[in-house]
């Protein structure tokens, strides 16, 4: 592996360019090389792992059973990148791609992507003649009165700042939401030595009965097992409230406290730190911009890029692989990884086909099981209306616009809004500098429930390159050819 | 806020003991603090104390670190006179200039600086 430290080191060009240096990104770079791709893997972190296995090789928590064995696993990822002969790029934003064209505007062949890439406020443009998007996900949006309160943080924020600083939440914490990782952050928090005042949990009480008859699948499942284990010491460790709902968070300056119902009953919980949670859904900003189909996936409840049972896209060369395409979680993400690794080097004719079924063959297999029991999961954990279209008319939804639900509520509904990119004109909900990452998924429950539609009927975002800020500076830093100086000077 | 691990679960069992975390000096607006080499900015502050870190453009609500995986854009920051600066992506440095960011930018104070 050679670590880029100037983004001057950078080849001019790749023949795989990959996205994100998590399980799947890191599964593909150490596949990719090792089958003869010239590979570069960019990520914005200063170390390897993503988001799950974050800071795997770096972390000051060394004591193996505070951060648990499942973490502990990255760490093969990790050295089989050391070992590869990628080229690495850490604290790198990679910010756009787009396909050569000719003079007259028709796509180049051979086809190559040009990738904005910046690092250190620096940018450059290189060449890939495939692409791998391993960007992940992210905790779906949990919406509630007081959630932009400094204090209020998301529960995988609080994951990281345990993985990557050894910090645990100071004062009365209380954990809030659904989802598997609640009950495993709590968990974990607690033996960190963290206060957990209360959990609360959202989880809806019908959706155990819908999930029963998916329960034997789960059962058979790699991470039945863990998920039981976890369930049973909780249950007595942790104080956890079941059938919480309208959360609403308070304080003046920060939280002070917290206020729901519990089984229709009011409480209210003095605290000091609050962590959100509501499941994770696919990252699709970078899919969304670069032009790759997308789906409404029900059993996620969540857009999703298409892909085959290759990781293709529907971008010809674009790849998406990991969690980025569904969710399945890291061992899943890591054998995807290498299938879209194995894709690209047949594409570029590294592999022959028969080669390309024989290496992948059982890494589909373990792919296939590893997605056992996903469906319980989903189905168990699945939001309920009240939590993905908040109530209360003042409940911010647009964080960085500071735009609430009762008014996208009104101006969809008197303005007869269609869909998201309509809303942008007139609230500029996902015009921020978070490009609607945050709002994205709620703007369009508001809008189905005013337009008494599906979700799956009022789209999503358009989202653009470039799919995170850059600065004047960083594009101005960036080689000119003459011809390019030519075309703007006179 | 957030508070260090304790050293007991900080440590592997067999390693020699030798202290592991070397300090960083910084300042926020203007305070100095410190923090441990290998955090970032977003972490650095949440350990001092600091839960706001910005005012937003639109109410002047005070915001402080949301995600601390990059998507939320609530850490924004001033670091050494640079705005807009994702707080929980900057790898902290000895001496970096730390500052709340007040608002959107304002192109007047710009110009002024010319």
């Amino acid at each position: 592996m050679k670590r880029i430290e100037d983004i001057g080191d950078l080849a001019v060009g790749y023949d795989l360019v990959i996205v994100g240096a998590g399980p799947a990104g890191l599964a593909a770079a150490a596949q990719a090389s090792e089958l003869g791709l010239a590979t570069l893997i960019a990520d914005e972190n200063p170390a390897p792992g993503g988001q799950i296995y974050r800071a795997i090789t770096t972390t000051p928590v060394k004591r193996h059973d505070v951060l648990g064995e499942a973490y502990w696993q990255g760490l093969g990822l990790a050295e089989a990148l050391e070992a590869s002969n990628c080229d690495y790029a850490p604290q790198t934003t990679v910010w756009s791609a787009e396909l050569g064209r000719d003079e007259t505007g028709k796509i180049a062949e051979p086809r190559s992507f040009t990738v904005g890439v910046s690092r250190a406020g620096k940018a450059r443009l290189v060449q890939a003649r495939r692409l791998i998007l391993a960007t992940g996900a992210l905790e779906r949006p949990f919406p509630v009165p007081g959630w932009t309160l400094p204090g209020v943080m998301t529960a995988g924020a609080a994951q990281i700042a345990l993985k990557s600083s050894g910090l645990v939440p100071q004062g009365r914490t209380v954990l809030a939401g659904s989802g598997p990782l609640l009950l495993l952050l709590a968990d974990q928090l607690k033996r960190a030595g963290a206060d957990i005042v209360a959990v609360l949990d959202t989880t809806p009480s019908g959706n155990f009965k819908a999930a029963l008859p998916l329960l034997p699948d789960f059962l058979r499942s790699p991470y039945a097992a863990y998920g039981l284990k976890l369930f049973a010491r909780t249950r007595f460790s942790l104080p956890i409230r079941r059938n919480v709902l309208e959360l609403r968070i308070s304080g003046e300056e920060c939280v002070e406290r917290i206020a729901f119902t519990q089984s229709g009953r009011p409480v209210t919980i003095d605290c000091d730190q609050v962590l959100l949670h509501q499941g994770v859904i696919p990252n699709i900003n970078m899919s969304n911009a670069l032009g790759c189909g997308q789906h409404w996936d029900m059993s996620m409840h969540a857009w999703t890029p298409t892909v085959d049972e290759w990781f293709a896209s529907s971008v010809p060369g674009i790849a998406i692989a990991g969690d980025g395409a569904g969710i399945a979680g890291a061992p899943s993400a890591a054998i995807r990884g290498r299938i879209a690794a194995i894709a690209a080097a047949s594409a570029v004719g590294l592999l022959d086909a028969t080669t390309r079924v024989r290496l992948a063959g059982p890494l589909q297999a373990e792919a296939a099981r590893l997605s056992r029991g996903r469906s319980f999961i989903d189905t168990l954990y699945r939001p309920p209306g009240n939590v993905l279209r908040p109530a209360d008319p003042a409940t911010i939804i647009c964080r960085c616009e500071e735009v609430c639900a009762g008014q996208i509520r009104d101006v969809v509904r008197q303005l007869h809004v269609q869909g998201p990119n309509q809303l942008k004109a007139y609230l500029r909900t996902g015009m921020g500098p978070c490009q609607g990452r945050m709002c994205g998924p709620t703007v369009i429950e508001l809008i189905a429930e005013q337009r008494g539609v599906p979700v799956s009927d009022v789209g999503h975002y358009r989202l653009r390159t470039p799919v995170k800020p850059i600065t004047l500076e960083e594009i101005a830093s960036m080689p000119q050819s003459e011809a390019a100086k030519n075309a703007v000077m006179r | 806020m957030f508070r260090p691990i304790s050293d007991e679960l900080r440590q592997a069992t067999s390693h020699d003991g030798s202290p592991s975390v070397r300090a960083v000096g910084f300042t926020f607006d203007g305070r100095r603090m410190t923090a441990r080499a290998g955090d970032t900015v977003a972490a650095a502050l949440l350990v001092n104390g600091v839960a706001a870190c910005r005012e937003t453009p639109v109410s002047a609500a005070r915001r402080g670190p949301y995600c601390l995986m990059g998507v939320c854009f609530d850490c924004l920051v001033v670091i050494d006179g640079v705005g807009n600066r994702q707080a929980c992506l900057t790898p902290l440095r000895e001496g970096m200039a730390v500052e709340t960011q007040h608002g959107a930018r304002d192109i007047g104070a710009l110009e002024r600086d010319e």
